[in-house]
């Protein structure tokens, strides 16, 4: 009776996670879409605890299941809820890794737990030969399986989000794919000679396999340029689904399985679609790591003059205008200045100046980050311009207004096949008839590249704190 | 060969679902717009979470004088569960945003 209820439980679940994720790729629908997964998931979670059983016996260490969800509820309602909305991504990675590391310890704890059976019932499994050995051999290979994929996660994922958030620098070395291929090749030769000779001394070689892993896990991430962590959090997330699923192999629970393949592949499609929305591979984003070659092609495009613009000059320029373009980057964001931008932006509508932003695919530190930190500040959805949109009204601008972006008007992208963003669709800002651009100082930006943009003759730079500058420039403004 | 072929006879419902969830799940995202990539990652990022299934049963069946059994178990059900609860806190924080224009 019981466990047929689980198992409607399941079933439910599984639905809503489907579900769910259908109306998450919805606006209209999305968050409901993550309320209706939520449920599901709760409900999931309630039906384990209460009504599983394995050979008619219930769990046990009740004490333990709740203390550990009360304290992993604390932890992850404050943490989501205090998050600052720029630091969202690398938010989204850590929890990725502590679901990583949850699928790894499941796997340390089962081998352990097969440790700990009796020496005799190995024995005789071993003896028994065929099936019973088939058995073992799979046990092992699945818990194996999420052991060294929730590893990998977990480590890449807290180096991912050290990356995002400035802790961690780009560190590569040379023939470092070489040392990772074959830091890969041993724990896969090693992990397949433990299921398939069953040796005597399983420890060494499971902890040696755990150790490897993690170690891998960390120089996977280290080498990929900061610009593309949000493709290395979807990639990591997918292997975490994977993970989960080995979980539900090893249970026989159908949603662990459901829920984690699902992820699976649509967390590889979604790392698809972001490579895609940057017009690149995803091999090329592994292998080409931004960090390395970056230093050879930097140097080329230095030099030159650039002229700065004064913030009166600005005010005349932006206020006199018919048509202003917004491009706002990750400076924008760290400042804290959209609530600001949007100031202006209201100041000079209330002039008769049109004004629109200019969402470049990956502007801030994730594809649709941009869109999430200006809703924030009540800029009305439809003042938001997708990058081809833009890119069609340029010709027709007055004035752009870059704040706190780079690489995603870097017309080296376009110009210079030796650039690491070379390929990259950019925002067409030159068609304009200027460009101004806000920056804090001429230092290259996330991806470590020159941009020749702020040499070219129509630009002007405006030096400064993105929130301070557009504070006095709402000032300068209004005295006018 | 034939030990393969009997794993896939005796594990064949697993495998039909692994199979149709891969369909499914490139289905069921593949029009998503670029605008959504964050707060989906995140969502689907909550959803893998159910990872916290296992770590309660692991918790569970712990023999109560196996210590490493239950601190092991213990660190997974509290990861796993913000995971789980982050996970979906985050993404609606992050929907929240979009839903106030309307």
């Amino acid at each position: 009776m019981y466990s047929s209820l689980l198992a409607f439980g399941y079933l439910l679940a599984s639905v809503t996670f489907i579900v769910g994720l259908k109306m998450l790729s919805h606006p209209a629908t999305a968050r409901r879409g993550n309320l209706v997964a939520a449920v599901g998931m709760t409900i999931a979670v309630l039906g384990t605890i209460f009504l599983y059983e394995k050979e008619g016996e219930p769990l046990g260490n009740y004490g333990w299941i709740f203390a550990g969800i009360l304290v992993g509820t604390i932890i992850g309602t404050v943490s989501a809820k205090r998050v600052k909305m720029t630091a969202m991504p690398e938010m989204v990675s850590l929890f990725n890794g502590m679901g990583g590391a949850c699928a790894a310890l499941i796997s340390l704890v089962e081998f352990d737990h097969l440790m700990h059976m009796d020496p005799m019932v190995l024995f005789a499994l071993a003896m028994g030969g065929g099936e019973a050995v088939a058995g073992l051999q799979g046990f092992l290979l699945i818990i194996l399986l999420g052991l060294i994929i929730g590893s990998i996660s977990f480590a890449g994922s807290v180096i991912a989000w050290g990356k995002l958030n400035g802790s961690i620098k780009d560190f590569s070395f040379r023939g470092q794919h070489i040392f990772n291929l074959g830091l890969l090749t041993i724990i896969i030769g090693l992990a397949a000679y433990l299921v398939i000779a069953l040796p005597a001394n399983p420890h060494w070689y499971f902890y040696s396999i755990f150790a490897l892993s993690v170690v891998y896990g960390l120089f996977f991430v280290f080498p990929i340029g900061g610009a593309d962590m949000p493709v290395v959090i979807s990639l990591l997330n997918s292997f975490t689904g994977v993970a989960a699923a080995c979980g539900g192999f090893l249970y026989d629970n159908k949603v662990m399985l459901t829920g984690g393949i699902l992820v699976g592949a649509a967390g590889t499609l979604l790392t698809i679609l972001m490579c895609k929305a940057m017009n690149r591979s995803l091999a090329n984003v592994l292998i080409g790591s931004f960090g390395g070659n970056t230093k050879a092609s930097g140097s080329s495009a230095t030099g030159g003059t650039y002229k700065e613009i004064s913030l009166s000059d600005t005010a005349v320029l932006m206020s006199y205008a018919n048509k202003v373009y917004i491009v706002p980057g990750y400076g924008l964001a760290v400042a804290q200045a959209q609530h600001t931008c949007h100031e202006l932006e209201k100041l000079l509508e209330s002039k008769g100046v049109e004004v629109n932003y200019a969402i470049h695919p990956v502007a801030g530190r994730m594809p649709g980050h941009m869109n999430v930190l200006l809703a924030e500040a009540d800029v009305p959805y439809e003042k938001l311009k997708e990058m081809e949109q833009a890119n069609d009204e340029f010709s027709t601008t007055d004035v752009v207004l870059i704040l706190g972006a780079n690489d995603v008007v870097n017309p080296a992208a376009k110009s210079d096949p030796a650039s690491p963003i070379y390929g990259m669709p950019i925002l067409d800002v030159e068609l304009a008839k200027h460009v101004i651009v806000n920056k804090r100082s001429m230092k290259p930006g996330y991806a470590g590249i020159e941009n020749e943009l702020f040499f070219r003759p129509k630009t002007s730079m405006l030096f400064g704190d993105a929130k301070k500058i557009l504070q006095e420039l709402v000032a300068e403004i209004k005295s006018l | 060969m034939q030990t393969l072929l009997n794993w896939i006879e005796l594990n064949q419902s697993i495998l039909y679902i692994v199979i149709l969830m891969i369909f499914v799940g490139i289905e069921v995202i593949g029009r998503v717009p670029a605008v959504l990539h964050t707060p989906l990652m995140s969502g689907a990022n909550a959803i893998h979470g159910v990872v916290i299934i296992g770590a309660i049963i692991v918790m569970g069946q712990a023999p109560a004088d196996n210590y490493l059994a239950l601190v092991l178990g213990f660190l997974a059900v509290v990861l796993g569960t913000v995971n789980v609860v982050g996970g979906f806190v985050v993404t609606d924080r992050m929907l929240e945003m979009f839903k106030k224009k309307k």
